[in-house]
């Protein structure tokens, strides 16, 4: 198996070698890449058969010792169980998707075979990232998705924008990974190893350091630390609250890798961290109240910032923000499983959302603003209805994937708030106000872009299209999950034991049970009678009344409340803070230290004693005058006193 | 483990008889590996110098290659299960005195003679079109500091160790002062101020020692005892000394002068090798003969490394010029090879155990040997675009990634290395350290981290003005791709990056037992017994 597992890592690499790095032409390009990717796509299904239906053993071995320091060993290695298989199918079929979408989306871009490239190499990264045994290649893998997304949102290179967005999340990611480092250091001195399932068992029979002290007098619960140090992490690489700016920004992107790396995947990485660390953070409940009240305020409140954008593809990247928020909450009240469960619906209908967008970009000629769209529906007839179906999933219509997770999700922080977890209240009603809001951006979009009026200019009307089958392909290829995926995995999924001996719950945690599951159609039919159903429609119902009964409310509303609307549209003011007090304190800091420490103080001693110096020897030069009697005298003065220190001194 | 044990077994008699057979060559011809690396670029720069100067380029490269040819047996030969010195060969000197010609090296010595003859060849390369004026001397000043060099490393007497790291001054002096900029004087009295004031004080402090050993073999040093007050005056005279040659703040500003005035090669030498000397002093000098005062006085160099980290790092952040950015970039990451020699101290105390000091010393030297490639390659790629628009201000560039695209690639690839992303050398030794000071204390740890964000700040912020953007000005515009001859020097550095960010391990290897055995030794007390 471990053959196996080598083939579908390496396989994108070289792919995204021969595509990036030899000259090769585009059709050789993107035919390696897809093959390669293709090539990983099955053998994961593959590796699926063998672990989930045939029931064979998970999979952990070691590939190469990578380093051995002090009595640590760190080596390279996997580990394929349920929760990987399910990430590797999830990030190979997406990825795979987004290939053959690209040849389309990006069809007159000079930039072709670098751009199958990257996204062959962003492939192997993730794999490296989920298939990982130990904390080591985790980290590798974290920031070499990192690194791919640098590129990538910095593909237009000759774009001010496009390079101001690809530097900033990649230094904002890095204030994640700056905890993730820390907290893999702490797992390195609480367990003495880096490696998953050795940290897991030593976890489960308590054989660690218990507390640490980090302001002196004090002793804090280590796994807490650890726990919050990790999560660290992955607020950055899941963009949560406060470390969510960098996400909208890097919308600069081309639109297949907001769809693969900013919506579907490397986005999800974070969650997926902290459902294979479930173990440790099951230890916490203080980490965990952290974790969901984070989750909390990235649900609501980023959802809240998507009804006032109107560039198309941000309002996706709020909407993925908030179900991130939604993601973390999930695991914050311990349902895990839950939250790797709404990370696949949401991927494929996230993806199919995103790719949707970049079907009208391409008709639209790269315009991006919703307020020159309106009334695409007739003329964009299968972007139009892929784009209704990932809409209604992302809602969580009945039926639809996303009704399920989320439905679990709020079922889960439910079930956290009553047993009175701290934070619990916040996070239910967050995601519960989320339910609305999130139907509300929605359809807004959707009627903004597809009904109404149509205001694009003439120019542009008379060449609007349907996008060719490479593009509209992949979104028939990823509707089909975004509606039947939830129906058919919730059962094992959340009721039932896929995740098990993955992800370990503790028994009061514990949110579903098997027993309490009686079908697919009751679960349902439970779900119709509860709020969440009822506030989705009511905020399809506020959206068609706002924007196609009466449009002319919208803007009223802007006016009325034009401070919280400014408050919206600057976004908290996070960025304009972190613009003047991180960038520019960090500039002035180093100003500061440059002119007053280095050139000033330090400098001005060296310089000073240079001078010195050079006085100095400008009265010894007076000494060498070059006349002969001047020396000689010198020279019997010296003979002079040596002769009297030794008559007198000895 | 049995069974690896029984191979260790047998390398180790296999060595020995290797040893045993190349002792016997040495007796026959007198001549060992070692001074064959130390006199051969020596004397081949010396013939440089006497050659016409279309024939000094081939033969100064035939010279580096052959030296670096002639330095992998010494990988490949190692003895890894040893703390002992090997290779070594001992001739009397000045037997009066008790200076002997004695060579030899361990686990810390190797790689880094190893970096410095794989980087001469790469630094020759890079002078072949761009020196024209005095080419031979050129190339020969090279060989000479390369030969010279090996023999710091290599040196097992202290005065034949003093001889060498004075000796090698001078050719850099005359690189900086002969092929530097505009401001060259200032740059290379400067220079030469700072190493002198450090190296009269090493000078005193190894008579001192040879006064109380009666040798100056530097291994005898190491058993000397000493008082606690005597370790204190030769630790500070050896951290002056050491701490200009790193250098560490706030000894450090003789560095950014020196590499702006410096030519392309002669940066890249002062920064991937000579930085070096001043780590590899402390785990030669200020380490092993004082250990009692390193404990002492760990919180002074541990102090003086974070401020390097984080305040030299702000510093870069606002640098114009990219040499300064990348000398200060340097001082950064340099303060990592420290932090990692002296935090293994306050790890033992908390741990009990020398494990967690072994990573943070291995950690140290990793990215000594790591930060040789990466500065090297950054530093030669400002000299190519310094050879082509003669100017090394951020501000002349802009867009460069638009009109040379594979260039760009090696930079953004050089700039992650920078960054310490995974994958790449450069993520190793910081991640050693980082990882391992986490058990001496939080906030150590806490504060050497912020290299994550701090680092991939101004390197990418640099980044971005230079190599990314639109196309910023007709000099930008008319910009020629780089060679086979410079694509080649980046793509050996890069395949070093990373096949050490991949597999660290075969590095690490060859030092655990020196590690290990330094480690043991600086944990007892010299401090003679009272009477």
């Amino acid at each position: 198996m471990q053959n196996v597992a080598l083939v579908i890592v390496l396989a994108p690499l070289i792919g995204a070698i021969i595509a990036g790095l030899f000259k090769v032409n585009r059709t050789v390009a993107h035919s390696v890449t897809i093959g390669a990717v293709g090539i990983s796509f099955f053998l994961s299904l593959y590796l699926f058969y063998q672990i989930i239906i045939a029931g064979h053993a998970s999979f952990n071995e070691t590939v190469y010792t990578w380093l051995v320091a002090g009595n640590v060993r760190l080596e390279i290695g996997f580990m394929i169980d349920s929760l990987t298989v399910l990430m590797m199918l999830v990030v190979t079929f997406v990825s795979w998707m987004v290939h053959f979408y690209t040849i389309g989306y990006m069809q007159d871009d000079p930039g072709y075979q670098r751009f199958f490239s990257y996204i062959s190499l962003f492939t192997f990264s993730m794999l490296m990232l989920v298939m990982s045994n130990n904390f080591v290649q985790l980290f590798f893998g974290w920031e070499a998705v990192g690194l791919v997304s640098y590129l990538l949102i910095g593909f237009w290179f000759t774009r001010e924008s496009a390079i101001y967005a690809n530097l900033k999340a990649f230094l904002v990611n890095r204030v994640g990974d700056f905890g993730f480092v820390l907290g893999i250091a702490a797992v390195l001195m609480a367990f003495n190893t880096l490696s998953y399932t050795e940290v897991f068992e030593l976890a489960k029979t308590g054989q660690y350091q218990q507390t640490i002290s980090i302001v002196s007098g004090s002793e804090w619960s280590f796994i807490t630390v650890i726990c919050i140090l990790l999560f660290i992490g992955a607020m950055g690489k899941s963009a949560q609250f406060p470390l969510h700016v960098w996400l909208p920004d890097s919308m600069e992107g081309p639109t297949p890798i907001s769809a693969l790396i900013h919506a579907a995947t490397m986005v999800t990485a974070g969650i997926f961290m902290v459902a294979r660390m479930s173990p440790l953070f099951e230890l916490s409940t203080t980490a965990l109240s952290f974790v969901m009240v984070i989750g909390g305020i990235t649900a609501l409140f980023m959802g809240i910032l998507g009804l006032v954008q109107n560039d198309i593809k941000r309002v996706i990247a709020y909407s993925t923000l908030s179900q991130l928020g939604y993601m973390t909450v999930a695991l914050g009240v311990s349902a895990y499983s839950v939250g790797i469960f709404h990370l696949m619906t949401h991927a494929f209908f996230k993806a199919l959302l995103f790719l949707g967008a970049g079907s009208v970009i391409i008709a639209m000629h790269h315009e991006q603003d919703m307020r020159k769209m309106g009334g695409l529906k007739k003329y964009l007839p299968i972007t139009y209805w892929t784009a209704v179906i990932g809409s209604i999933a992302l809602c969580g219509f009945p039926f639809f994937s996303g009704f399920f997770s989320k439905d679990a999700i709020i079922e889960a922080a439910h079930h956290a708030y009553e047993a009175e977890r701290a934070g619990a209240w916040f996070a239910y009603y967050a995601v519960l106000l989320g339910v609305f809001i999130t139907a509300l951006y929605t359809f807004r979009m959707l009627f903004l872009t597809f009904h109404g009026k149509e205001r694009m200019d003439e120019h542009t009307r008379e060449h609007l299209h349907e996008s060719p089958w490479v593009v509209t392909g992949p979104l028939i290829a990823l509707a089909i999950p975004s509606i039947f995926i939830g129906m058919f995995t919730l059962e094992p999924l959340v009721f039932g034991h896929y995740f098990e001996g993955a992800i370990f719950v503790d028994e009061a945690h514990q949110a579903f049970h098997p027993e309490h599951y009686h079908g697919v159609l009751n679960f349902i039919g439970h779900g119709l009678m509860q709020l969440p159903f009822w506030l989705a429609l009511a905020g399809v119902g506020t959206a068609w009344f706002l924007y196609i009964k009466r449009p002319d409310i919208p803007g009223m509303i802007a006016t009325r409340f034009a401070l919280i609307h400014k408050i919206l549209l600057d976004k908290y003011g996070f960025d304009r803070f972190n613009d003047w007090f991180f960038a520019g304190g960090a500039r002035r800091i180093g100003s500061g230290l440059w002119q007053a420490g280095d050139v000033t103080l330090i400098d001005g001693l060296v310089n000073g004693s240079a001078k010195i110096v050079d006085w100095f020897s400008s009265v010894i030069r007076n000494v060498q005058t070059g006349f002969l009697y001047h020396y000689a005298f010198s020279m019997i003065i010296g003979l002079v006193v040596l002769l009297g220190w030794f008559v007198y001194i000895r | 483990m049995a069974v690896t044990l029984q191979r260790g077994n047998e390398k180790m008699l296999q060595r020995r008889v290797l040893t045993h057979n190349k002792e016997q060559i040495t007796n026959m011809t007198d001549i060992s590996l070692l001074s064959v690396l130390i006199w051969l670029p020596i004397l081949g720069g010396i013939w440089v110098l006497f050659v016409e100067s279309s024939a000094a380029r081939p033969i100064a490269l035939a010279v580096s290659l052959i030296t670096f040819l002639f330095s992998l047996p010494l990988f490949f030969n190692f003895n890894v299960n040893t703390y002992e010195m090997q290779f070594t060969e001992t001739l009397a000197w000045i037997p009066s005195l008790g200076i002997n010609y004695q060579l030899g090296i361990d686990g810390f010595s190797m790689p880094l003679i190893i970096l410095t003859t794989f980087t001469m060849v790469l630094v020759i390369l890079a002078g072949w079109e761009v020196i024209k004026s005095k080419p031979a001397q050129y190339m020969a000043a090279f060989l000479i500091m390369e030969g010279l060099m090996i023999g710091v490393f290599s040196a097992l007497d202290a005065i034949l160790f003093y001889v060498f790291w004075e000796a090698m001054l001078i050719p850099m002096f005359i690189i900086i002062g002969v092929w530097g900029g505009p401001r060259r004087i200032y740059a290379s009295i400067k220079f030469f101020l700072y190493t002198f004031l450090g190296s009269v004080l090493m000078l005193i402090s190894l008579l001192y020692l040879y006064s109380q050993a009666h040798s100056f073999a530097i291994l005898d040093f190491h058993q000397l005892p000493l008082t606690l007050e005597a370790q204190k005056w030769i630790f500070i005279a050896f951290l002056i000394a050491f701490a200009v040659k790193v250098p560490m703040w706030p000894v450090h500003t003789w560095l950014p002068d020196a590499h702006v005035e410096a030519p392309t090669g002669g940066s890249v030498i002062l920064a991937a090798i000579m930085l070096k000397m001043g780590g590899y002093g402390f785990l030669r000098f200020s380490l092993p003969i004082t250990p009692d005062a390193s404990a002492a006085f760990d919180w002074l160099v541990i102090g003086l490394s974070l401020i390097a980290i984080v305040y030299i790092s702000f510093v870069a952040l606002v640098q114009q010029d990219m040499k300064k950015l990348i000398a200060y970039s340097s001082i950064s990451h340099m303060g990592f090879a420290t932090l990692g020699f002296f935090i293994g101290f306050i790890i033992y105390k908390n741990t009990n155990s020398l494990d967690g000091a072994a990573m943070a010393m291995e950690g140290g030297m990793m990215q000594m040997i790591s930060h040789g490639f990466i500065s090297g390659a950054l530093f030669l790629c400002v000299g190519v675009l310094y050879d082509r628009l003669h100017s090394r201000e951020i501000a002349t560039y802009g867009g460069v990634a638009n009109t040379m695209p594979l260039f760009a690639m090696f930079a953004v690839f050089f700039a992650m290395a920078n960054s310490g992303l995974p994958g790449t050398s450069g993520f190793v030794g910081e991640f050693l350290v980082i990882i391992s000071s986490f058990k001496a204390n939080f906030w150590i740890a806490f504060t050497a981290a912020t290299i994550l964000i701090l680092g991939a700040a101004y390197t990418l912020w640099m980044i971005k003005r230079v190599i990314y953007g639109a196309v910023a000005n007709d000099g930008v515009a008319s910009l020629k791709d780089i060679n086979g001859r410079e694509t080649f020097i980046l793509v050996a550095l890069a395949i070093a990056v990373l096949l050490f960010g991949i597999w660290p391990a075969p590095l690490l290897d060859v030092m655990h037992s020196s590690v290990q055995h330094l480690l043991e030794h600086i944990l007892v007390s010299k401090i003679p017994p009272v009477m």
